[in-house]
């Protein structure tokens, strides 16, 4: 439900600070370890969880996000497995759900039932990253008539009149990508990502979540300052794969999710 | 559908569009506009012929195949674009991309190849403007096109593998695109089929449809009528679109498209896209696809690694449904044997790519009606190795 997702960004604006929001790839590093991931992120303060559909092709991923994904296949991670793993963590967290994955293989389970399952699992909202506004007006109707947000996104490149575009076409919140590139850790981010980051703010009303390349508390603060939300992906692949254990998995991520909540929530 | 043409939404009939993201929306809009207006353009027009002709080679010949007829059955003449300078037709359309590209006041050119036909093509455009060239390939192509990586190197291209998924031409793509999305403001992405986002299918047909365009006047004019069918072979489709685009309106000449069959279309290993596919999106376009029941993007396999791709271009997609093309698949097994007869009776060694299109013509000589115009789209050296270790 989109209300879900529209509360959370309520609750954020009353207490203050930014939203830190916790990429994970569905059924990575094992399928076991995604509801104790989902439970851990929610104990810890994340105000929103994207959950990653693996795809065999994911060319907007680095490598890191690519591995997560062929592992993930690997292992048997298809839409059925998400939805029901999905059902199951819901007994347990209350956190928004956003599904982040490639538009083929919704394509493929057909739009109306893809929105219909993810909407009955739990799941609030969809971000589609080879899925520009321009091809979207079936995913539109159907998103629409289950209530889950979708979201599209902004890039570095995108100009004046298309930011406001895709701010129209997003439910709830924008996903502003940081650079022009792929996902995955960066050291650190050039100069005009600020003047970027302010132009797509004046433009549009709606929150916006800022993501690819950020890995630490001072990424978050700086990155921050323009946006709603921040999100964290690639930089937790290592945690997760680290540990042996899904207890062991839950207490490496709470060590590291820590500061980056500390860093978005201070703001 | 009786002409070859992309709609306002960048699709034929149902099939193509843009599904990439947004960073690259701004770029294709801007590769879309430069196009426009440049192949209206007087000078760029000349520029490209004038490539075309002195450096490249143009005009190819047709050949007739009197030997090769005899063992097919049928009067069988040759669209020659193995004679093309790098022995292939993909050099049609890097000449015309580069030319865009320079235009454009891109100084990097980046592309993606599984024959390596293209980007050897690419290299060679690259090596002759004096750009910086960037090819993406997959590791297992690397390995069974060794010749052509030699040569792209000593022609100053940069050679990366793609060491994900199958490590053939799918995902040499996403590398390619990959890169594409990162170095978007300086590079033109010379993609090397009649696929991708649009309005890229549309600038390949557009380059490639020099390819009919002289076959059908210089068949005119050698057997005084037209032919009766016309045979490509088709992996992402270049070859394919740029003979049948002359001959689309006629609709008493017969198109046919020759797929890969790999193995068997019941083995599983298989790139007979448009033959057991369904439609889907891959690399930025709504298409025929091969896929998993799960919508996972299926390994393809032909022992031809320019065919060795799971997706193909739209315009086939919509001629495909129209049933203005007639798409067949044939097997390695058979695809070889053409390549042996051709070899054997004409003198030429064609590309394991065009022995598909040579060996329907083998095993299906009541489907075509002769005379049958063949587009010979490459020559074979680079596959010796390959036809050696089969042997």
């Amino acid at each position: 439900m989109s209300a879900r997702v529209r509360e959370a960004w309520a609750r954020r604006q009353a207490e203050g600070g930014r939203a830190l929001i916790p990429f994970v790839t569905a059924g990575f590093p094992r399928r076991s370890a995604t509801i104790e991931i989902l439970r851990t992120a929610e104990d810890m303060g994340c105000d929103l969880i994207e959950l990653g559909v693996p795809f065999s092709d994911p060319l907007a991923d680095g490598p890191a996000i690519q591995h997560t994904s062929q592992a993930a296949l690997s292992r048997g991670v298809t839409l059925p497995w998400i939805f029901s793993c999905v059902a199951k963590a819901r007994r347990h967290v209350d956190v928004p759900i956003v599904l982040m994955g490639y538009y083929n293989p919704f394509y493929s389970y057909g739009l109306e039932r893809f929105c219909r399952d993810a909407a009955a699992a739990g799941v609030d909202g969809l971000i589609v990253p080879d899925l520009p506004p321009d091809e979207s007006a079936d995913l539109k109707r159907a998103a629409g008539a289950y209530d889950l947000s979708l979201v599209f996104l902004i890039a570095p490149t995108t100009t004046d009149a298309r930011v406001r575009a895709v701010a129209r076409a997003s439910t709830d919140f924008c996903y502003c990508v940081s650079v022009t590139g792929v996902t995955g850790a960066r050291r650190a981010f050039a100069s005009h990502t600020d003047s970027y980051l302010r132009r797509v703010r004046r433009l549009i009303q709606k929150p916006v979540v800022v993501g690819f390349g950020v890995s630490t508390p001072a990424h978050v603060r700086r990155l921050g300052r323009w946006a709603d939300g921040v999100v964290v992906g690639s930089a937790l692949v290592p945690v997760m794969e680290k540990a042996g254990s899904n207890r062991g998995l839950a207490r490496g991520l709470r060590r590291f999710l820590k500061p980056l909540v500390q860093a978005a929530h201070g703001l | 559908m009786q002409s070859l043409r992309v709609n306002r939404r960048g699709r034929y009939g149902d099939y193509g569009g843009r599904y990439v993201p947004e960073t690259l929306i701004p770029a294709l809009d801007e590769l879309e506009a430069a196009f426009r207006s440049l192949r209206r353009d007087r000078g760029f027009r000349r520029e490209l012929q004038g490539v075309l002709h002195d450096y490249a080679g143009r005009p190819t010949p047709i050949s007739h195949a009197p030997r090769f007829s005899e063992r097919a059955g049928v009067d069988v003449w040759l669209k020659r674009e193995d004679l093309l300078h790098t022995g292939a037709h993909k050099l049609n359309n890097t000449l015309g991309q580069v030319l865009l590209a320079m235009r454009m006041g891109k100084r990097r050119i980046i592309a993606e190849t599984g024959a390596g036909q293209h980007g050897l093509a690419t290299a060679t455009v690259a090596a002759r403007f004096g750009l910086e060239c960037v090819i993406y390939m997959g590791a297992e192509d690397i390995r069974r096109q060794a010749l052509n990586v030699y040569k792209r190197q000593r022609l100053g291209a940069q050679v990366r593998p793609g060491h994900s998924g199958t490590r053939t031409l799918k995902d040499a793509t996403n590398e390619a695109l990959r890169d594409w999305v990162t170095h978007v403001e300086s590079t033109f992405y010379i993609i090397g089929s009649v696929v991708g986002p649009h309005p890229y299918p549309e600038i390949v047909r557009v380059f490639q449809s020099v390819i009919g365009r002289e076959a059908r006047q210089q068949f005119r004019k050698a057997v005084g009528r037209h032919p009766g069918s016309v045979v490509a072979c088709v992996g992402g489709g270049s070859n394919a679109i740029g003979i049948f685009d002359a001959f689309i309106g006629d609709t008493r000449i017969d198109l046919i498209g020759v797929e890969a069959a790999g193995r068997g279309l019941n083995s599983g290993a298989h790139a007979a896209t448009l033959v057991r596919g369904r439609p889907c999106v891959l690399h930025g376009s709504y298409s025929y696809l091969l896929q998993t029941p799960e919508g996972q993007v299926a390994e393809a396999h032909s022992v031809s690694a320019g065919l060795d791709y799971p997706g193909v271009g739209p315009a086939h997609s919509a001629l495909r449904d129209t049933r203005r093309v007639t798409y067949a698949a044939v097997t390695d097994r058979e695809a070889l044997k053409a390549f042996h007869s051709l070899t054997e009776t004409e003198g030429i060694i064609p590309a394991l790519e065009t022995s598909h299109a040579l060996a329907y013509l083998l095993k299906h000589r009541t489907r075509v009606n002769s005379p049958v115009l063949v587009c010979l789209s490459g020559r074979g050296d680079k596959d010796i190795d390959i036809i050696r270790e089969v042997a």
